[in-house]
């Protein structure tokens, strides 16, 4: 088990230091940060005096390593935009981020897991085709119409929840839906196929030959071995959560983490947005990971 | 006929299955037209098609004529609306259905386009990784994962921005940023065609590696990778139109769905039909999609029965 974990541990590593390297290049060298700060229209003067006041004009492999070095040491860079070390804004703005991902998570888990199991039992039924209509449907609807949609049902008709902002964990209802509806199909289908495999089993046979039946037989039996894949994209969605929050949270003006790469982005601040790809990208593979020990933990056939 | 049910009662087992008597490509054609999602999906894709070639040929609209006296008309269907502007008129006094005709086009461009740039790239990986194995296999894994874990959606937005938008740009971006599923599919599904014996009689035959590829597997690869490829169809137009209502995909006044309802937003409360209305139009092109490549895996798996009719 701890040389599986080793074995992962260099993989995830590596990646996210060959990440560091193509993030930090591509917002650096493929664009040219001076003429992103100063605008399309800056003269070549403007231009080349940005790129000595911030330091554009050494070369791009050491102020690679400086920004590097500086990750370990909690220095992540100044932001030009809002004129702030980035670390302070990543610490204001990471709590409603996390709340968002991991409410929506929950949504999802509270939608696809029954639905899938109900779609299982009764294959063909009317119940499985409703499910496959709602895998169908939320994998066709974008995420910002279904947001706005809510926003017009929940303002306008049944005003229960909160339309905008991040005062209460009210507010975070409605966004959480929202991200949450967009791993529906996924997270469903694997648990309906998973479950179906599960069921026509040997050993569901000899359990029910044994005098299990019902809810008993599908729940101790049938479910822990067929929630395994589940768990493990779970964990896979909830690190896709903070790099899918863009959307959501700037439809539902929450201030998290999401906002605050768009508004970056729009103002050209380029070391918010290098961090935030970067720990983006972390949060996923630290995710995915957990998802593999989890898997090799559950079931030793996987600790190769 | 009566001849027919003779032979079927003598050999009952061999007619059960039409697949003893079906060519392969008349297999496909009766899979598909039993199969009403795929029926509906594909109909309903090109009728979206024609509208897209046809209706600004056919229909004299033009997105982009300005007529400030006429602001926020509503639709037909509201009080106030009249037949010459079915779907009213936006805030600057534009023909509402024009622009969500034109709107059709450039979703189905960039949906199409990114596809084909990320089936490009991610077919090509895959094949070399499944037929070459050994250290390629490793180094395109290890690339997947690294494209797997990078953001894509807030990486996309972030080089859009910053090269500046057109549509090329926006195709190539989404592109980049979507091959995975491409690869993971040629690259099992090459794994398998290699071993087949028929990969190994054309080397024997003096077929060089090249040929084998672009020959041999390629080809039957393609009911599998069209299946993916449909699929992300949909999603390169779903984040298309992400892009553009963040503001950092097409520009107006380029009459792209997102942006019709990055513009309707803010007049959400009082002419709600302005993002009711795109949001419909981009939900219907995505199902329509997203059936017909559902559809396609079912008729393309050759495990898949052919119903009774």
């Amino acid at each position: 088990m701890l040389r599986f974990i080793a074995g992962r541990l260099i993989v995830v590593l590596s990646v996210g230091l060959t990440l560091s390297i193509v993030t930090f290049f591509l917002l650096n060298y493929v664009i040219d940060p001076a003429q992103a700060i100063a605008g399309e229209d800056a003269l070549f003067e403007e231009i080349e005096q940005i790129r000595e006041q911030y330091g554009f004009d050494r070369s791009i492999t050491i102020r690679y390593f400086e920004w590097f070095s500086g990750i370990f040491q909690g220095d992540l860079g100044i932001s030009y935009y809002w004129n702030k070390p980035v670390i302070s804004l990543l610490i204001d703005r990471a709590p409603e981020t996390i709340t968002l991902a991991l409410m929506s998570v929950s949504v999802t888990i509270l939608i696809s897991i029954p639905l899938g199991i109900l779609a299982a039992l009764n294959p063909n039924s009317l119940i499985d085709r409703i499910a496959l209509g709602i895998a169908v449907t939320a994998q066709a609807v974008p995420n910002f119409w279904l947001g706005l949609i809510m926003i017009l049902i929940f303002a306008l008709a049944i005003p229960i929840f909160p339309v905008s902002g991040d005062k209460t964990l009210f507010h975070f209802v409605l966004p959480s839906i929202v991200l949450g509806a967009s791993s529906v199909p996924a997270v469903m289908r694997l648990m309906r196929t998973g479950l179906l495999d599960v069921i026509n089993a040997d050993f569901i046979r000899t359990a029910r030959s044994s005098g299990f039946y019902g809810w008993r037989l599908v729940f101790n039996h049938a479910l822990r071995n067929a929630l395994l894949p589940v768990v493990s994209v779970l964990a896979v969605q909830l690190g896709n959560k903070f790099g899918g929050s863009v959307i959501t949270e700037s439809v539902f003006a929450i201030n998290g983490l999401g906002r605050l790469a768009l508004e970056s982005i729009l103002g050209a601040d380029i070391p918010t947005v290098q961090i935030l790809v970067f720990v983006f990208a972390i949060i996923f593979l630290f995710f995915n990971l957990l998802a593999d020990i989890l898997n090799a933990y559950l079931d030793p056939r996987l600790r190769l | 006929m009566i001849f027919k049910t003779f032979i079927k009662r003598l050999f009952p087992r061999s007619f059960d299955n039409e697949i003893y008597n079906l060519r392969p490509k008349d297999l496909i054609i009766r899979k598909s037209s039993n199969h009403g999602g795929f029926k509906f999906g594909l109909s309903l894709l090109i009728i979206i098609f024609l509208f897209a070639i046809f209706g600004p040929i056919i229909l004299d609209v033009s997105p982009y004529e300005q007529d400030l006296t006429k602001r926020l008309l509503p639709p037909v269907w509201k009080e106030g609306g009249s037949w010459e502007y079915i779907f009213g008129t936006d805030g600057n006094g534009r023909d509402y259905f024009a622009r969500i005709l034109y709107g059709t086009r450039i979703s189905l461009t960039i949906g199409f386009g990114a596809a084909c740039v990320g089936m490009i790239i991610g077919v090509s990986l895959g094949v070399c990784a499944g037929y070459f194995g050994g250290w390629v296999d490793q180094v395109v894994s290890y690339l997947l994962t690294c494209q797997l874990a990078l953001p894509g959606l807030l990486l996309a937005m972030t080089i859009v921005f910053l090269i500046g938008p057109s549509i090329t740009v926006v195709i190539f971006v989404i592109g980049a940023t979507h091959w995975a599923f491409f690869l993971v599919v040629s690259r099992s599904a090459t794994q398998k065609i290699k071993s087949l014996d028929y990969v190994t009689a054309a080397s024997a035959i003096g077929a060089s590696k090249f040929q084998i590829i672009i020959r041999d597997i390629i080809p039957n690869t393609f009911s599998q990778i069209i299946v993916i490829f449909t699929l992300e169809v949909g999603i390169a137009i779903l984040n298309e139109a992400s892009l553009s209502f963040l503001g950092v995909g097409i520009q107006p006044p380029t009459p792209s769905w997102g942006l019709l309802i990055a513009e309707g937003k803010e007049a959400i409360f009082f002419q709600p039909w302005l993002i009711i209305l795109p949001g419909i139009a981009l939900f219907t092109l995505v199902v329509s999609i997203n059936m017909m490549g559902d559809g396609l895996r079912d008729i393309t798996d050759p495990n898949s029965k052919v119903s009774e009719e």
